[in-house]
């Protein structure tokens, strides 16, 4: 039997029941979250698990969404069943003063380097990973460039005018 | 500096011997370093450093409109610049709902698949090169040169292409451009059989490919492996065929898989995915003749909000310039959503996670560099085998400093 969106949902609502929230299905992709300190918990879960077996992590990344108080940055999972071809997005959330959020290199090999990039642009703290320092930017660096509150551009440049443009 | 540098103090001799590999090494092809301590001649750790050429394309995303947004997708793998092209179209694509007209998807599969193997002949061959037969490298060039002068008829560039459109492409292919097509499929096919019979039994190469750098598929899976490196350690994972884009499902291809994932069957499955491209090749290039009528000159999808207008319409007629402007300043805002697309690149599963909230560029856009993911894995697949085995290593996993540091 196809794995379906509603069968992986009814079994990760069986184990894990209300801690899971905010499910959607954006472009068809099963999209959830959770609180952070569970992060390990469902992606062994949904590693583990025989009916869904999530053994592939597609791609790690961090998201900073300043105006949500206490949940300033989402890391964002995408995991991949190759067997059955489905693919799923997992969600946790962390405060921007203490980003800490389980490190996920003991289940996936993978999570290394992914986490580390996500900790050099976001500054996502992932507590237990061996080796937790910057990959492409300077060790020196004293920021983490991709959150939302460092523009692109030196923000004292007049001779830019995009006020007929509609840009904010 | 790492603490492999300072030698303790008082001492001057250790067991091992530690040397920098790149960052501006011949043999890395790219600029990333890699620090290998060496115990005679054998390896017993790697470190690899990474960012040489960062240059922050996903903070530059987010303050660019869709347009400007490919020409940074070329400079990522730029050995097959328009395959990250069309993955940048064929998301906003899928975002904005546009679906293509028949045509355009068999052209682009021509494109995609010539770049394919534009990408895939440099690899090979630089395996070739590291194995000490330059030959081979020098020959094939010239066929890659076929490819670029298609591409040129096509989109006006070579290595960094910036080809096609949201819907489309910017022109219909000129005879020429298929002409030249022609010329390419008649010519390669005996090209590449050449550069088969030099490589594939000789016994020199395949002593020193067998074995070397191997990684057994549980380990590969784990560590986020796709494309041709994840297929030589027997995991049949393609992206054209598990979730087809652009009408790949019209073609009949094979997937070719390797099984101990060591640099000759990395080798073998890039050489076999060769001949299949051209296989998908000449199917699209007979369906693409097949179109008649009106049909026969269609080359983008009717989305006028996201497909820039003809360049003379624009001179000419003011509705034209309107929408010409409008698209160039991002002024037609993407719709608020969330995507994650992907496409078979070079070097495996190219992705993209799109966030957009109205505004004019996406709020973030985050690539999924095959190359990145799997270049960690070097470390534990160089341990233990040879300096020499490592740089056969790191060139049969084709890494593009482009792609990973994005």
């Amino acid at each position: 039997m196809a794995l379906t969106n509603e069968i992986i949902r009814s079994r990760l609502m069986e184990k894990f029941g209300e801690q899971l929230t905010g499910w959607e299905e954006p472009y068809g992709m099963l999209t959830f979250t959770s609180d952070k300190n569970l992060n390990l918990k469902v992606l062994q879960f949904l590693y583990d698990d025989s009916e869904l077996g999530f053994k592939f992590m597609t791609d790690l990344c961090a998201v900073h969404y300043p105006n949500q108080e206490g949940k300033e940055l989402a890391v964002v999972y995408h995991l991949h069943n190759l067997k059955e071809n489905v693919r799923i997005r997992y969600k946790v959330f962390t405060d921007i003063q203490k980003p800490d959020v389980y490190t996920a290199c003991a289940l996936f090999s993978a999570a290394n380097w992914m986490e580390r990039e996500t900790y050099d642009f976001f500054g996502v703290n992932f507590v237990g990973h061996p080796n937790l320092k910057r990959i492409l930017n300077v060790e020196e660096m004293e920021y983490f460039p991709l959150r939302k509150e460092y523009p692109l551009e030196d923000q004292k440049r007049t001779d830019k005018d995009d006020e007929m443009f509609g840009r904010d | 500096m790492s603490e492999h540098v300072t030698l303790p103090e008082g001492n001057v001799e250790k067991h091992t011997t530690t040397i920098n590999l790149g960052p501006t090494h011949p043999a890395t092809h790219g600029v990333f370093q890699n620090i290998i301590e060496l115990d005679g001649e054998t390896i017993v750790s790697a470190e690899q450093t990474v960012g040489y050429i960062h240059r922050a394309f996903e903070k530059i995303a987010e303050h660019r409109a869709p347009y400007q947004i490919t020409p940074l997708t070329d400079r990522l793998n730029y050995c097959s610049a328009p395959l990250n092209n069309f993955g940048w179209h064929i998301t906003c694509e899928r975002l904005l709902g546009i679906k293509t007209p028949k045509r355009v998807d068999y052209l682009r599969i021509i494109i995609m698949e010539l770049s394919r193997i534009s990408d895939h002949l440099i690899c090979n061959s630089i395996v070739g090169v590291d194995s000490g037969a330059f030959s081979g490298f020098l020959y094939l060039m010239q066929y890659r040169e076929l490819i670029y002068e298609i591409y040129e008829e096509i989109c006006g560039s070579r290595l960094t292409t910036n080809m096609g459109r949201i819907g489309g492409f910017e022109r219909n292919f000129t005879n020429q451009a298929f002409e030249k097509l022609e010329r390419f499929m008649k010519e390669w096919p005996p090209a590449l059989k050449e550069f088969d019979e030099m490589f594939v039994r000789n016994r020199i190469f395949m002593d020193r490919t067998i074995g070397v750098g191997p990684i057994s598929a549980e380990r590969a899976l784990n560590y986020g492996f796709t494309g041709p490196n994840l297929r030589a350690a027997g995991v049949d994972y393609d992206v054209r065929i598990h979730t087809p884009y652009s009408s790949y499902q019209d073609f009949d291809f094979t997937i070719p898989v390797g099984s101990t994932g060591d640099c000759y069957d990395r080798f073998l499955v890039r050489d076999q995915e060769m001949w299949q491209s051209m296989e998908i090749i000449k199917q699209a290039y007979q369906k693409v003749q097949e179109f008649k009528g009106a049909e026969a000159e269609v080359y983008h999808a009717d989305v006028p909000d996201f497909y820039l207008p003809d360049k003379k319409d624009v001179y000419t007629k003011m509705e034209a310039l309107i929408y010409h402007f409008k698209i160039i300043m991002g002024e037609t805002a993407l719709p608020v959503g969330e995507i994650y697309s992907s496409i078979e690149g070079a070097n495996g599963e190219l992705g993209f996670y799109l966030i957009t909230d109205g505004g004019r560029a996406p709020y973030r856009l985050h690539f999924r560099r095959p190359c990145f993911i799997y270049y960690q894995a070097y470390s534990e697949l160089t341990k233990g085998g040879l300096l020499s085995d490592a740089i056969i290593t790191m060139s049969s996993l084709n890494l593009i400093a482009g792609e990973l540091d994005a």
